[in-house]
């Protein structure tokens, strides 16, 4: 197995005690377990401070446009389909900016796991309200508070026909790494939507907050759908973590049959050898 | 001696269909002819039409004047016919409406009623066209093997369609002959009938385009249609994305991962694509984007044509980064041009924009094979021994090219790129020094791009006294115009310009200068090559000829602006 270290490079911009050292320690740790090398990997990220983790583990990265983590990682998978491909990216990133994507990735469900930094606010533009902020917290912009509903994540992977729905906490980090070698391993698209503490900014989603909360619910049939929707639906006082629900259904790669056999990147190509295609025209 | 046809109804009414068989089947006969579109952003009802003009050689505009005109309604008759000519004729239906008392052109066939008789309604277009074969003298042959060509795996639908058709024919023997005289066939090799979309679509798969990722939009969306086809086939994968921001952003991540990656629009959809275009010009990914230009501002005229994004193209992105602008100016040159482009990203791993419209997306015309041994692919990615070890995709070197590999092709090497501005590695940095050099790095690779520019195609006489400059789909109509006001005795050249960006000066510099008459010859409403010209070089024309009115040039109107400035 690879040392933990082959992966942990760089110097972070992160505040100390935030929730992305141990996500950033958790993936390191699945990708190890895993055994898989740095080259075999591929991290798409966006903006934000969760999408600069490409720049503190070592694999290959794209790290991209605020809100455009998923696009490349499509693009990606049919270019090579032997990659691992992970999308790390933020709250704002993943289910506002990048809404759009989002949904209609979860619909295509290519082969990628999506590991979203959820901290509730906007770190790197210093605390204004995400698309998951709780209603009623106050920032710099929402002076009287959140008045809009937070987005539920899961609940809408789940509408949407997502395959593999799971909740984590940055601070449960056993579970975590488990649940990342998990989606990682899944055939299909494999949302992971991770519980992260934002120690400069949220004061109100902190880790006494979440410690208080959190529990691992016994999930009897993880390819319940129904018991998935309303363990997504619980919040407040008490706060599922766990892999909601996990069933395989057919991915974007597997309705490409050019996809089959080398990687298309690493195909041979000649464009003598295509002369006959304008004979259609004649 | 040529022959003018005019076919004129509603959407939905299906006159392509049957008027891309008869242009394929004259093509095959040895006619050269161009066929174009003028339709409405409708699915069912409106005026639509299309032309087709039958010419010697190789027609490379169509002309107002019409000697055939189908009218499958009275609103087709009504609109067109002061450019009927007076020898000209007109197939219509007397059950659908009547001609004027006064117009003795008419030749009756009942369309809907033979059609019906046939199998379907919907035919009437297959009996017009039988009425059309009598006119110009041509047996149905040809027509009928095609229909039973496309219609191979379509049950009984090509034998109700000869029928339709015969009964047209049957139906027009009765009340005249043929009455025109097509030009000489051409001799020599089989010649392709193709629009410019699928040339461009081609172009893309016969460079090694494996990933193709668009959001439909006219008149862009006939290269997806033509690629998605494909990509059954052949080794590409044809996505449709949810929006143009996630289509650019698509391409992008096939390409870094190693593919020959594609994306198509409009004005619109490019908007939209921005922020995109400039993550190419920092990530250095190479990316080739078609902007199939329609009139804006905003939506615009959607299905019809303008030259009115060149600036816009030139400097769409924020920050600065170099890139090239390339145009479709015929469907000779633009196969070739589109793999220039390809070839071009992926030598200075940048994004290289290629200009087309809807005149030239839209434009069927009988054309050579193209040779494919012509087209390159030099990926320009390095092999073992091609690079430093530890590989760092931003590498600095003199010309400001880093070697590329791509993800997983060596083991323990990886490739990381960002949008922010970086080092070496690829590393985030915000230092003075490093973003100088990572600025100069990439806007070095300028220079030897500028030298893969192709200086403007002169045509006409090599010291003129009048100079006709253009860009992009104008140049056969520009072409034609040289011939006219040649032929009545004017020196006169035209210098067109497909490679736009970085612009090539040379020949413009040696020949302006020392024109009498100069005009520059533009689809749009502010002269945005001759702006771009006159901010490059200092020079300027004697006059513009501008066209925004949504439509293409026509020849007659260029002769006669540059006749009426005398």
């Amino acid at each position: 197995m690879p040392e933990l270290n082959a992966y942990l490079i760089g110097e972070t911009a992160w505040c100390p005690g935030c929730g992305n050292f141990g996500i950033r320690s958790a993936l390191a740790g699945a990708l190890a377990e895993l055994e898989l090398l740095p080259h075999e990997v591929l991290i798409c990220s966006g903006i934000g401070q969760a999408a600069k983790i490409p720049h503190y583990i070592k694999a290959n990265g794209f790290n991209g446009l605020h809100g455009r983590a998923l696009p490349p990682a499509l693009g990606a998978r049919a270019a090579n389909k032997n990659l691992k491909i992970i999308v790390e990216s933020g709250d704002g990133d993943s289910y506002g900016e990048g809404g759009n994507h989002f949904v209609h990735n979860v619909r295509r469900n290519p082969n990628l796991a999506h590991f979203v930094h959820n901290n509730q606010i906007y770190g790197l533009t210093k605390g204004q309200a995400s698309p998951t902020s709780d209603p009623g917290m106050k920032t710099g912009v929402q002076v009287s508070g959140v008045a809009l509903p937070a987005l539920n994540p899961l609940a809408l992977a789940l509408v949407l026909g997502a395959g593999f729905v799971a909740r984590c906490y940055s601070a449960e980090k056993d579970h975590l790494k488990e649940t990342m070698k998990a989606a990682i391993n899944f055939p299909g698209y494999a949302l992971v939507d991770i519980l992260q503490p934002c120690v400069s900014f949220n004061k109100i989603n902190t880790y006494d907050w979440y410690n208080e909360r959190i529990y691992f619910p016994e999930i009897e049939d993880p390819q319940d759908w129904t018991s998935a929707i309303e363990l997504s639906r619980q919040w407040g006082d008490k706060i599922p973590l766990g892999v909601f629900y996990n069933r395989p259904r057919p991915t974007f790669e597997s309705s490409l049959a050019v996809l089959e056999g080398d990687p298309l990147a690493f195909k041979t190509f000649d464009p003598k050898e295509f002369a006959h295609v304008q004979d259609e025209f004649l | 001696m040529e022959v003018n046809i005019l076919v004129g109804g509603a959407a939905g009414q299906g006159m392509d269909t049957v008027m891309n068989l008869l242009g394929k089947a004259l093509v095959r006969k040895g006619y050269g002819l161009i066929y174009t579109k003028d339709y409405m952003s409708r699915v069912r009802g409106g005026h639509n039409f299309s032309r087709l003009r039958i010419a010697a050689g190789k027609p490379w505009t169509n002309i107002e004047s019409i000697d055939i005109m189908v009218a499958l309604n009275e609103e087709t008759y009504n609109q067109h016919c002061g450019n009927l000519a007076s020898s000209g004729r007109v197939i219509f239906d007397p059950q659908l409406f009547s001609l004027p008392d006064d117009e003795d052109r008419g030749v009756p066939v009942k369309l809907e009623k033979l059609a019906a008789e046939a199998g379907g309604k919907v035919m009437a277009n297959t009996v017009a066209v039988g009425a059309l074969l009598v006119l110009i003298g041509l047996q149905s042959e040809a027509v009928e093997v095609l229909l039973k060509e496309t219609f191979a795996e379509k049950e009984g639908v090509a034998e109700k369609n000869i029928n339709a058709l015969r009964a047209g024919m049957d139906s027009a023997a009765n009340s005249c002959s043929a009455c025109f005289d097509l030009p000489p066939q051409n001799e020599g090799e089989k010649k392709l009938f193709i629009d410019g979309n699928q040339v461009l679509g081609m172009a893309a798969l016969a460079s090694g385009c494996r990933f193709y990722s668009a959001y439909p939009m006219t008149p862009s969306t006939g290269v997806m249609n033509y690629l998605a086809e494909k990509g059954i086939d052949y080794p590409l994968v044809v996505e449709q994305a949810e929006d143009e921001i996630a289509a650019i952003n698509m391409a992008l991540g096939a390409s870094y991962a190693g593919v020959r990656a594609l994306t198509a629009t409009s004005g619109g959809g490019f908007s939209l694509m921005v922020e995109g275009l400039s993550l190419a010009g920092m990530t250095e990914t190479p990316l080739v984007l078609i902007v199939g230009m329609r009139p804006g501002p905003a939506t615009g005229l959607p299905t019809r044509t303008e030259q009115g994004d060149l600036g816009f193209v030139i400097h769409a992105g924020h920050g600065e980064f170099p890139r090239a602008v390339l145009s479709a100016t015929s469907h000779e040159d633009a196969f070739y041009r589109l793999n220039k482009a390809f070839e071009l990203a992926d030598r200075f791993q940048t994004p290289v924009l290629f200009l087309s419209d809807q005149n030239f997306a839209d434009t069927h015309r009988s054309i050579e094979p193209f040779d494919f041994g012509r087209l390159g692919y030099n990926r320009a990615i390095a092999e073992e021994g091609g690079f430093e070890k530890p590989y760092k995709r931003y590498r600095l070197t003199d010309n400001g090219i880093s070697p590329r590999i791509i993800p997983g092709q060596f083991k323990d090497e990886v490739v990381l790129v960002d949008s922010d501005e970086h080092d070496e590695n690829g590393n985030i940095i915000e230092d003075a020094e490093t973003r100088r050099l990572m600025v100069d790095k990439r806007m070095r690779k300028l220079k030897a791009l500028a030298e893969e520019m192709d200086e403007p195609d002169l045509y006409g006489d090599p010291h003129p006294e009048l100079l006709l400059v253009g860009w992009g789909s104008t140049y056969g109509v520009l072409r034609e115009a040289v011939d006219a006001l040649s032929s009545s005795g004017t020196k006169t050249a035209m210098l067109h310009f497909s490679d736009i960006w970085p612009l090539p000066q040379k020949r413009l510099k040696n020949l302006l200068p020392g024109v009498r008459r100069s005009y520059c010859v533009e689809n749009n409403a502010t002269g945005q090559l001759a702006a771009l010209i006159c901010r490059e070089t200092g020079l300027s024309f004697g006059g513009s000829i501008l066209k925004y009115d949504g439509r293409p040039f026509m020849a007659h109107e260029i002769v006669k602006e540059v006749e009426d400035d005398a």
